[in-house]
Formats: structure tokens, C-alpha cells, sequence
């Protein structure tokens, strides 16, 4: 599991590669948290999952749980590059009714 | 008339999930799943082995078996632990069941996902949960 991150103005950018599962979603929920906690402004969080070929209920409740603290400040959730394989976890969720979904990040972002 | 079984045993830890899986899903292959189907066993049995995990040991640890065996067309997977056990399999098959960050959706993943799911538990001795699936190009065949 690798993950990186690059703030654009009050845009978190994630980038995450490989399983979204109980065993890798505590590593990842805690960077997250940790950078959101330090950092003030950062309104709305971009997920690109180009790299994440598995995503099971584990990893749709770290998406849930990200979606619940940045909705509550008034900043949405963006995912990018949900592959084909792990598209029908995303709708059977009911994740794709919260998320807006985009093709790539340039997109995302001037959706801002 | 394909026939085969295997048995894998882990530790029930998070650390063997992604084993799990991957081995479920090369076994699977042996029949003529579709890649989208195989994504839908790896989702099933991930959320088996983690159910087993959380409820099964929570923060103790212990093993988990897992059986898999080809009867004719039907892949059958059965995940069992010998922990604790689930009080009431209703209440945790309901969707709004949740623990931890999970959002009680796993058995609702693998009931989606499978053609049939059996569970069964006893207060500190475990819990088995047993899930069927055939490749629909099999059932379409049979019709």
C-alpha cells in the first residue's frame, strides 16, 4: 500500500495504490487524519484510486468515515479513477450517491 | 463433473486477508468465472476472513480455517473461526449492523455477491460461515 498527498489551495489530493481492505485502511485513515488535524483550510478532499484494484467494506467505511468529517465543514468528496473492478462496491455502498465522481484530478479540481 | 477441496489455515490476523483472497480466487479459477465474478469472490471472502477477525477474536488472536471445494459447477468457500460467536445472525446480516469503521456492510457484500450463504454460530465457539457460487455462463448452460 502506497499513498501520497499534495494540498492544491483548500484541495487535498490523495493518491492511493493497492488493496483497500482491514489491513491496509488504519495506516491510511491515520495519515489522513493527522494531516487534516495539522493543516488548516483544507475544505474539499480528492481521492485517486488509479492504483486500487480491491476495495472491500473496510475500505468503503475509510471512504465514508473521510466523506463524513470534510461534508461537515461544508467541503465535498471527489473520487477519481474508480477502476472497473472495484466499481460495483461503490454502488452497491451507496458511495457513488455522496461521492462526485471524476475521470482525472484536473477535472476534480475545476469542478471546485 | 469437476471435484477438488483445499484447506488453508491462518492466523486471524489482518496481515492474511490479502493471502486469503488471492488464494480463494486462483482456486475459483478453476472453474469458468468471469473476471468480474472472481472480483465478487475476492470482495466475499475478504469480508468473511475480516468478519472473523473483528467478531470472531477482536483483539485476541486464534485461527481461521478455510475450506474450499469444487462440486460440478458450484464453488463452495467456507470461512470458520472459533472465537466468540455471534449472539444474534439476524441483527448482524441487517445492513445497518455496524462495527468499527465498516458500516455493517460486509454481509451484505457477500449476500450480494454470492448465490447462497449459510451461517452458523454458537456463543464461544465459533462461527462458520458457508457461501455458494456457480459462473453464470454454467447456470445459463443448464437452462
Amino acid at each position: 500500500m502506497e499513498m501520497e498527498m499534495e494540498r492544491v489551495e483548500t484541495n487535498l489530493i490523495v493518491r492511493i495504490s493497492g488493496d483497500l481492505d482491514l489491513h491496509t485502511v488504519p495506516a491510511l485513515r491515520k495519515q489522513i487524519e493527522a494531516r487534516l488535524d495539522r493543516e488548516v483550510g483544507i475544505k474539499n478532499l480528492i481521492l485517486n484510486l488509479k492504483g486500487v484494484d480491491f476495495v472491500d467494506s473496510a475500505g468503503i467505511g475509510f471512504i465514508i468515515g473521510r466523506y463524513k468529517r470534510i461534508s461537515k465543514h461544508g467541503g465535498q468528496l471527489r473520487v477519481v479513477n474508480i477502476k472497473e473492478s472495484i466499481n460495483k462496491v461503490f454502488k452497491l455502498s451507496g458511495v457513488l450517491k455522496i461521492a462526485d465522481i471524476f475521470s482525472d484530478e484536473a477535472e476534480a479540481l475545476q469542478a471546485v | 463433473m469437476s471435484k477438488n477441496r483445499a484447506k488453508l489455515e491462518i492466523k486471524g490476523i489482518s496481515d492474511n486477508i490479502g493471502l486469503a483472497r488471492v488464494t480463494v480466487a486462483s482456486f475459483a479459477a478453476q472453474l469458468d468465472f468471469t473476471l468480474s465474478e472472481i472480483e465478487e469472490i475476492k470482495v466475499a471472502t475478504s469480508e468473511a476472513v475480516s468478519n472473523a477477525i473483528i467478531h470472531g477474536y477482536g483483539e485476541g488472536e486464534g485461527s481461521i480455517q478455510i475450506t474450499l471445494e469444487l462440486q460440478g459447477e458450484e464453488l463452495i468457500i467456507i470461512v470458520e473461526d472459533y472465537g466468540v460467536g455471534i449472539e444474534d445472525i439476524e441483527q448482524a446480516c441487517e445492513p445497518d449492523y455496524t462495527t468499527a469503521d465498516r458500516m455493517g456492510l460486509g454481509l451484505v457484500f457477500i449476500d450480494s455477491f454470492m448465490d447462497q450463504v449459510d451461517i452458523e454460530s454458537q456463543l464461544e465457539q465459533g462461527t462458520k460461515i458457508k457461501m455458494v457460487k456457480s459462473p453464470e455462463k454454467s447456470k445459463k448452460k443448464a437452462k
